[in-house]
């Protein structure tokens, strides 16, 4: 009910976009988007919306954040 | 994704898992988390099982579909069956029991119900049945109302659509767990997708207020752990502040253009929770100037009812603010404690017996975010 889903854009075409997650492609819509987004950037997708793009190099930074911390395990 | 793995990574929760069992703890600790997805991530990947002794994670009324009162669910039905409406709701809320059955015996009896995947499904449908009423029996929290809010914004809907709203809102629901005064909880992970829509300000009352740690959590084992190891580290340091441990899909302020959407469309109001009562500001009521997409307007002329008490077709309950709406749950089942938490489904003699996910007894063991289903898809019972 609740997943929300990381998925590739693969296409856009004014408020819609197609999606690929793992080979399947579905349309969503992407009106409530609050930034641009373009062809390979990853969305979360919730019922057909894309509610947030998601930040790859907030990502990154949060995977440093875990390396630092557990650098001395 | 290239770093969505990393968040997989058995190496990672390894390290993770050792750094909290370093952690000397000062007294146990009990985090509640509230979502479906959460629940289904801790038991699918056996997180419980590598948190040490003294910490543990329990499951609150983080599903949408197990909350919608019986009433609404009866509701519906007599749409489908009296008004010969088409209902589109989404998957698991076909099976929910009810007094009067579920939606899929609605449709073994000849009622038009179908399953969509989101809002615009629904819309679609009614585009396609001109002559046919469409009622989007819309459920879920902030994540999905923004999405039905949206179409609702849109000025060419087809006038044969209408929507029952039983959104529900997750802030007001963990306040509410906070005076239920023996579940003890020190600390809150809160869903990264409700986060990543309203954003963090409004969940800094529990840290303010109720000096509870609060943690924004993403879905996979390696977020759900940080999420654990972030709050015990603020338990045991006794401090109590917001902190998101989501970044890649939360941001602070969360997505402003969905939080207008639900603003401008829905109106704040009490409402009841299945098994739980009435929550003061809990649920989403369509709007005056939307009414004409709203099924409990278009359907009923009751001026008053409260959100979750179905409509004025329906036989209403008790008035008491107190009292449970009628026949929400059954006699024997105890999915009203296992929602908030008080017990665990293995402590329902129920679970796994008389209530499988083939004939569910209670709505926890329908959806797939009920702990109940959860519980038992992860093969968590005694044998």
């Amino acid at each position: 009910m609740c997943l929300a889903i990381p998925s590739k854009v693969v296409e856009i075409k004014g408020a819609v976009a197609t999606i690929d997650v793992h080979g399947v492609r579905r349309d969503i819509n992407i009106t409530l988007l609050p930034e641009e987004i373009g062809i390979g950037d990853y969305v979360l997708v919730h019922a057909g919306f894309a509610l947030q793009k998601i930040d790859r190099e907030a990502g990154d930074d949060a995977i440093k954040l875990i390396n630092e911390v557990l650098e001395g395990d | 994704m290239i770093t969505e793995s990393i968040y997989r990574d058995k190496t990672v929760v390894e390290k993770i898992i050792r750094q909290i069992r370093r952690i000397s703890l000062k007294r146990p600790v009990k985090i509640m988390h509230v979502c479906g997805t959460h629940e289904n991530v801790i038991n699918r990947f056996g997180l419980r099982d590598l948190l040490p002794e003294g910490v543990e994670v329990i499951a609150g009324p983080g599903c949408p579909v197990c909350v919608c009162t019986a009433q609404d669910i009866e509701f519906a039905f007599e749409l489908a069956m009296k008004k010969k409406a088409v209902i589109a709701t989404f998957g698991d809320m076909i099976n929910v029991p009810s007094s009067v059955g579920s939606l899929n015996n609605a449709k073994t009896q000849g009622a038009d119900v179908r399953v969509v995947y989101g809002p615009f499904d629904a819309v679609r449908i009614a585009r396609e049945n001109p002559k046919k009423q469409v009622v989007l029996f819309a459920v879920g929290f902030e994540t999905t109302a923004c999405g039905v809010a949206s179409i609702v914004q849109q000025s060419n809907l087809p006038e044969n659509f209408s929507i029952l709203s039983s959104h529900r809102l997750i802030p007001p629901s963990m306040e509410f767990l906070l005076g239920v005064g023996d579940l003890r909880i020190d600390g809150f992970l809160i869903p990264g997708h409700v986060v990543t829509v309203m954003g963090l300000a409004q969940y800094k009352l529990f840290p303010e207020a109720y000096r509870m740690p609060t943690i924004a959590a993403g879905f996979e084992p390696v977020d759900v752990l940080l999420g654990v190891m972030a709050a015990i580290k603020q338990i045991n340091q006794g401090i109590a502040k917001c902190e998101n441990v989501y970044r890649r899909a939360v941001h602070d302020k969360g997505n402003i253009k969905a939080q207008m959407a639900i603003k401008e469309v829905f109106d704040v109001v009490p409402a009841y929770w299945r098994g739980i009562g009435k929550i003061p500001r809990s649920g989403l009521r369509l709007k005056e100037r939307c009414k004409m997409q709203d099924a409990r307007y278009r359907f009923d002329t009751a001026e008053t009812w409260d959100l979750g008490l179905g409509a004025g077709i329906c036989p209403s309950p008790a008035s008491s603010p107190q009292s449970l709406p009628l026949n929400d749950i059954n006699p024997g089942c105890s999915c009203h404690l296992i929602m908030i938490g008080k017990i665990k489904p293995l402590d329902c003699p129920l679970f796994g017996n008389t209530c499988v996910p083939e004939a569910p007894y209670g709505p926890c063991m329908v959806s797939m975010d009920g702990t109940c289903r959860v519980w038992y898809k992860y093969k968590r019972f005694k044998i």
